[in-house]
């Protein structure tokens, strides 16, 4: 197999030294960490490694050599390194060598071992794949959703080559803690020699949260047990608390906050994420309450609002009784039965009149008549496909839950037949009705479900994972890319590797907030089935409520 | 080694294939395919407007009018960043795997890449498209829970959709890579 030598590009112009790194047999891959520079003392950097080893769990060892010919007469240099060989044995052994002012460079693995079979030569064909070592370090990688009857463990064991270097990579930071400016014994080169990256006000919140968690935590708690408290488990406070949708949103948001600022750490990157996640919508949510409070309040728009609600709920309950004015009429061409349509139309505009004079409670009397259209409706088909049954000379066995044949008496027959053509002619009026009262409960029940839809978004979106894909695509990467540098035939072949970011919908699908969903429990096929028969639809349950 | 042909895609429009040999065990594939027409760019432009001038006609409001502007520049700018692909790549490389690059027209460009040890094979699949029957080149992916099963298949070429010619090419110069790199992983 081709060797693959992961080199960083920030040591491509590093100093000759030792190469440090990281040795993956199965793929046959050197990941190179860091470049150990002259002078060093054989035993320091022993020590040095084995230290690494132990505090990091990565296996790391010196792969070989690393030649930058800066002069043209360094041949002593060449002699120098091909020593070490002697002194840090690994196998294989690898040897990069840049020419200075030379893009190519010529690269040596070699096997101390002859193998056993003679054919195969004692040295390898060499891969160079550059990476950023900072970019590598800082992102995680998605692999593709791992299949349902698999384990986790499962996965990270057969986790590909490329995976491997992103763990090593991620593993060593103890390796990069020392830059140029430390004064240790060996003098290493990677992506930090330059200078230890840090910010001022990270470690400044990272020393100041602990103690902010703390107290916030218990406050937390203090408020989430007085919530929980006997006073408000008595009827009828837990209902209104249970029908109250700011109470359910109050609820979640508690749930959330206490997730937060609780003292554990995070275990893994998915779960800080997810804190981040909440901390950012928390923080988005009060943000546009705010600004629509701020809105309201500036030139006394409540106010504007108060007044225009009022004539608003007046218009309403006028068109309604235009409505039933037309129905009691011939609506649509269509033949009423006059004294029917009288009765049916004088009820409901009773209760207009009477909900005029109370609240403006805007859709309230909608959902009164939907519910009495929706019952009489029910009744009547009810009715009609029992009476249809009998006029058949069927019956509903109650029993075996089937229709079974039934021979009916002579009087119970005529009376039978009389009845249901009674309630077929009846049918038009009290079914258009119906329609008309259903369709407008369907509009209102569009209006609410926008605004949940609205609501559970705001609670859901992961705005963190979004931002961070926004502005720092490495961090979560979808896989990687690379390109083919130039090439020169007889040198090895040299890529670049470069960071594939996640593309937005699987950043949403995988750092989603769990919402205090509820969903429309029926599906297309359910809800047509229920509005023929009329039965009544409650589109939108809360979680914990009772089967109707 | 550079080496561009000219093939067909099944619809009959020109392709150019381009062969990179970087080093023998690495190739890249480049489908590129046709252009945005001018003549289809102008027919759909004028019937946009045609009929932005017929519902100003009736309607006598000015606002349609630059709606239909606003709605053709909105249109070409998604049209050449979302759907139209002008160059599809294969990359192969040995004993590492095998990458699928998109460009679009408009400069953007998706990548996919397949790890060596996932790829189980490299092959032509016939496929019924519509009315008619086409081959398209696809790589398999190894199951992991079964040995000798696929989990997935992953066309290749999708947009450009060359002929059999064309794949046949492609394919023996990637059987030629993936049959060192199954010799040489099966050796210990």
């Amino acid at each position: 197999m081709v060797l693959k030598a992961f080199f960083p590009t920030c040591c491509a112009s590093a100093d000759s030294g030792l190469l440090v790194g990281r040795w993956v047999p199965e793929q046959s891959s050197a990941v190179v960490l860091a470049v150990v520079h002259f002078p060093f003392i054989p035993i320091q950097v022993k020590e040095l490694l084995a230290q690494v080893q132990q505090a990091s769990r990565v296996g790391v060892a010196v792969l070989g050599t690393w030649c930058h010919r800066r002069q043209e007469s360094e041949e002593s240099l060449g002699h120098f390194l091909e020593g070490l060989s002697a002194i840090f044995s690994h196998e294989p052994w690898l040897q990069l060598c840049r020419e200075r002012g030379s893009k190519f460079w010529s690269c040596k693995a070699t096997h101390r071992q002859v193998p056993a079979s003679p054919g195969a030569p004692g040295q390898d064909q060499v891969m160079l794949i550059f990476y950023d070592q900072r970019k590598v370090l800082l992102s995680q990688l998605h692999p593709p959703a791992a299949l349902p009857d698999h384990q986790a463990g499962d996965a990270t064991a057969s986790a590909g080559g490329l995976a491997a270097v992103f763990d090593t990579v991620a593993r060593s930071e103890v390796l990069f803690r020392s830059d140029q400016f430390d004064e240790g014994p060996v003098r290493l080169s990677h992506w930090q020699s330059e200078g230890v990256e840090a910010s001022i006000l990270v470690e400044l919140a990272k020393q100041a949260s602990g103690p902010i968690c703390l107290l916030l935590a218990c406050l937390l708690s203090l408020i989430s047990a007085a919530s929980t408290s006997r006073v408000f488990k008595l009827w009828p406070l837990s209902f209104i608390w249970s029908k109250l949708s700011t109470c359910e949103q109050l609820r979640h948001r508690l749930g959330q906050l206490t997730l937060i600022f609780s003292t554990q750490k995070a275990e893994n990157p998915a779960q800080l994420m997810r804190k981040a996640n909440m901390l950012v919508s928390v923080f988005l949510d009060v943000a546009l309450g705010l600004a629509l409070l701020s809105w309201l309040h500036g030139k006394d728009r409540i106010g504007q609002l108060a007044d225009a609600l009022v004539p608003v709920a007046d218009h309403v309950a006028e068109e309604l009784q235009h409505l039933l004015q037309w129905l009691m009429g011939a609506p649509a061409g269509l033949k009423m039965n006059r004294a029917l349509d009288q009765v049916l139309g004088r009820f409901f505009l009773y209760h207009i009149h009477l909900w005029i004079n109370i609240i403006a409670l805007l859709t309230f009397h909608i959902y009164c008549f939907y519910v009495y259209g929706a019952r009489l409706y029910c009744m009547k088909i009810c009715g009609l496909s029992s009476l249809w049954r009998l006029f058949r000379g069927k019956k509903w066995n109650v029993l075996r839950q089937r229709v079974d044949s039934c021979s009916y008496d002579l009087d119970q027959l005529f009376i039978g037949t009389l009845l249901f053509t009674i309630l077929v002619f009846l049918l038009p009026t009290t079914a258009l009705y119906y329609l008309v009262f259903t369709l407008l409960r369907l509009l209102v029940v569009t209006v609410q479900g926008l605004i949940h839809l609205l609501v559970d978004l705001v609670n859901s979106l992961p705005l963190y994972s979004l931002g961070l894909r926004l502005c720092r695509p490495y961090r979560l990467a979808a896989g990687v890319k690379f390109r083919v540098l130039e090439h020169e035939a007889g040198r090895p072949l040299r890529l670049l590797m470069q960071i594939n970011p996640l593309p937005y919908s699987r950043v949403v699908h995988t750092y989603r907030l769990p919402s205090c969903g509820c969903h429309p429990k029926h599906s297309w096929g359910s809800l047509c089935r229920k509005l023929f028969f009329g039965e009544l639809i409650y589109p939108w349950r809360q979680r914990g409520d009772k089967q109707d | 080694m550079e080496a561009e042909q000219s093939f067909s895609d099944i619809c009959g429009g020109r392709l150019a294939l381009q062969r990179r040999y970087y080093s023998p065990s690495c190739r890249e594939f480049c489908v590129s395919c046709p252009r945005l027409s001018l003549r289809s760019l102008t027919a759909v432009t004028c019937t946009v407007w045609l009929a932005a001038y017929g519902l100003f006609t009736l309607c006598e409001k000015s606002m349609i009018l630059s709606a239909a502007i606003f709605i053709t520049l909105l249109g070409l700018l998604g049209y050449l960043h979302f759907v139209k692909i002008d160059q599809e790549t294969l990359l192969i490389i040995d004993s590492l795997g095998i990458q699928m690059t998109s460009s679009y027209a408009s400069g953007k460009e998706s990548t996919t890449f397949i790890e060596m040890g996932k790829v189980k094979d490299l092959v032509i699949n016939e496929a019924i498209y519509m009315q008619k029957v086409i081959y398209y080149l696809c790589i398999l992916l190894k199951d992991p829970v079964e040995p000798h099963g696929i989990s997935q298949v992953v066309p290749v070429f999708q947009s450009a959709k060359p002929r059999l010619d064309c794949l046949i090419e492609v394919y023996r110069s990637c059987q030629e890579i993936l049959a060192h790199q199954k010799a040489t992983s099966a050796s210990p």
